[in-house]
């Protein structure tokens, strides 16, 4: 772990070593007296490409009323991502969902485009011969 | 090329019957399903298939129902380029991958330069900035990250290239000659001068690799007799997002579909008008009972040069739209991985990301 804060190390870098510090990539912030239907999750050294891929799939769940994020400022790399659910459901579950639902769709998607590749490529062969 | 949007010889009747109805029935499922392309501007920009937003509509997410939906047809792919269609997919997930191919698929890239001798006019830190930009072709897979606090690199981290040149007259020159070509030797530095010096096991480890520059043949230095280069460069793992020298497409980018749509028949002139209008290859010209008429050929090669709007007779008989779940993705590597690595890599990446996260929740006293 980095000694000098004063160090600008490479974002990845930097981001390896905090979590070696034990600095946590997510922390939940709520306001006072608020249930945790209403949570505002900090997600560190994230951007636009989680932001805007899971603010999507959790958009698509109905027990959600509203999800958004926003970048705090550009020298910061982490995002405020907020979700407020309705009938008083954590809004940890949706969080959860919606990346285990991210998961599944990469998921599908890395088989069909493998799938995809090698049958082009199958294809080429077959022409060659 | 798989051609979709083509539509079998129907009778043209039917044909014209279709785009009517298309045109007419426009409303929910055109706002949901195209981006409209109009003259003054671009409509139903954004995603608006959430759930509650359209009754009668069942939104939520359903897994089934996207894998039912989702294809993936590679059109073209060679070395170093990949042309692919995404179909089924919504613009954030498909952006993500975009975004993740640029910045955030790691490769191997110079990092370090330790300048032991630097007589050459390019100054030691302009020569550095031009060692890093060099595509290195190493398969970063194979390697960690290295830890910003190890000052010596290991061989589990860093690969180590000298650089060691020097130049000298040509003895065997002509008298008259002028061409520095014949006049000197080594005076022009290329990649191919790099040199790989193993680290600890490497040389056994990366025995076949074949660890060198993706290109013998780019220029890094002019030198003149006397004048020499001694540098040895450590090459670390990054990503992109860190420094552009990491990422490894030259471009990565996606397009949607193009949908033109003729609303009445177009004959006569008219229908060599309107093919002008568009790409080469977009507009076809079909004879029928010795009139010309024009035909949605192909509406994939258009490039939407918006030249239809500039005739007032023709630009309200033309619906030009995007299919909004069609991506037409296009990656080109710089060659050190090929393209369907990369993006299988950046897939990883985004799975990566969530798992994350996924972690985090499960290892935390959050719930």
């Amino acid at each position: 772990p980095s000694q000098n804060p004063q160090q600008s190390p490479a974002p990845r870098q930097a981001a390896m070593a905090e979590e070696a510090q034990g600095k946590p990539a997510l922390e939940l912030v709520q306001a006072d007296g608020a249930d945790g239907s209403c949570v505002t999750f900090v997600l560190h050294n994230e951007d636009h490409t989680l932001g805007n891929s899971l603010r999507y799939m959790i958009m698509k769940n109905s027990e959600v009323e509203f999800c958004g994020y926003s970048i705090t400022h550009p020298s910061e790399s982490k995002i405020n991502f907020r979700i407020q659910t309705r009938g008083g459901l954590p809004a940890v579950e949706p969080f959860r969902k919606g990346l285990t639902e991210l998961v599944d769709v990469c998921q599908h998607v890395l088989s069909k485009f493998e799938a995809g590749i090698k049958e082009y490529k199958a294809q080429k062969e077959a022409e060659m011969e | 090329m798989r051609l979709r949007r083509e539509e079998p010889d129907c009778g043209r009747v039917t044909c014209w019957g279709r785009a009517r109805k298309m045109a007419a029935r426009g409303g929910v499922e055109e706002m949901r399903s195209r981006v409209i392309l109009g003259e003054f501007g671009v409509r139903n920009v954004h995603t608006t298939d959430f759930p509650g937003n359209y009754p009668g509509y069942d939104d939520a997410w359903d897994q089934a129902k996207f894998e039912q939906n989702f294809r993936v047809d590679v059109i073209h792919m060679d070395e170093n380029t990949l042309e692919f269609d995404m179909v089924g997919i919504d613009a954030a997930i498909a952006n993500a991958f975009r975004r993740i191919l640029l910045a955030e698929v790691p490769t191997i890239a110079v990092e370090k330069v330790f300048v032991y001798n630097n007589t050459s006019i390019v100054q030691d830190e302009i020569l550095a900035h031009r060692l890093g930009l060099i595509p290195i072709r190493a398969d970063p897979r194979l390697f960690e990250y290295k830890n910003q606090d190890d000052e010596e690199g290991t061989e589990i981290d860093t690969l180590q290239f000298q650089l060691k040149i020097k130049c000298k007259q040509n003895p065997r020159a002509a008298k008259d000659s002028s061409d520095p070509n014949e006049l000197y030797i080594n005076h022009k530095v290329y990649s191919k001068h790099m040199t790989w010096v193993p680290l600890g096991n490497q040389a056994d480890l990366f025995a076949d690799a074949d660890l060198r520059p993706v290109h013998d043949d780019i220029l890094i230095a002019q030198l003149r007799p006397g004048q020499e280069i001694d540098v040895l460069m450590h090459c670390v793992k990054g990503i992109g997002k860190d420094h552009a020298k990491f990422s490894p497409v030259a471009t990565a980018s996606y397009r949607l579909l193009p949908e033109i749509t003729l609303l009445q028949p177009i004959e006569g002139e008219a229908a060599e008008t309107l093919k002008k209008c568009f790409s080469p290859g977009v507009i076809e010209i079909q004879n029928i009972k010795g009139k010309k008429v024009a035909k949605v050929a192909n509406a994939r090669m258009d490039t939407f040069s918006r030249e239809i709007f500039r005739h007032d007779d023709l630009k309200n008989l033309v619906r030009l739209a995007r299919v909004r779940d069609h991506y037409i993705f296009s990656v080109e590597s710089t060659g050190i991985l090929p393209p369907d690595v990369l993006m299988s890599e950046a897939i990883k990446v985004l799975i990566g990301k969530c798992r994350r996260f996924l972690d985090e929740l499960d290892s935390n006293h959050m719930d």
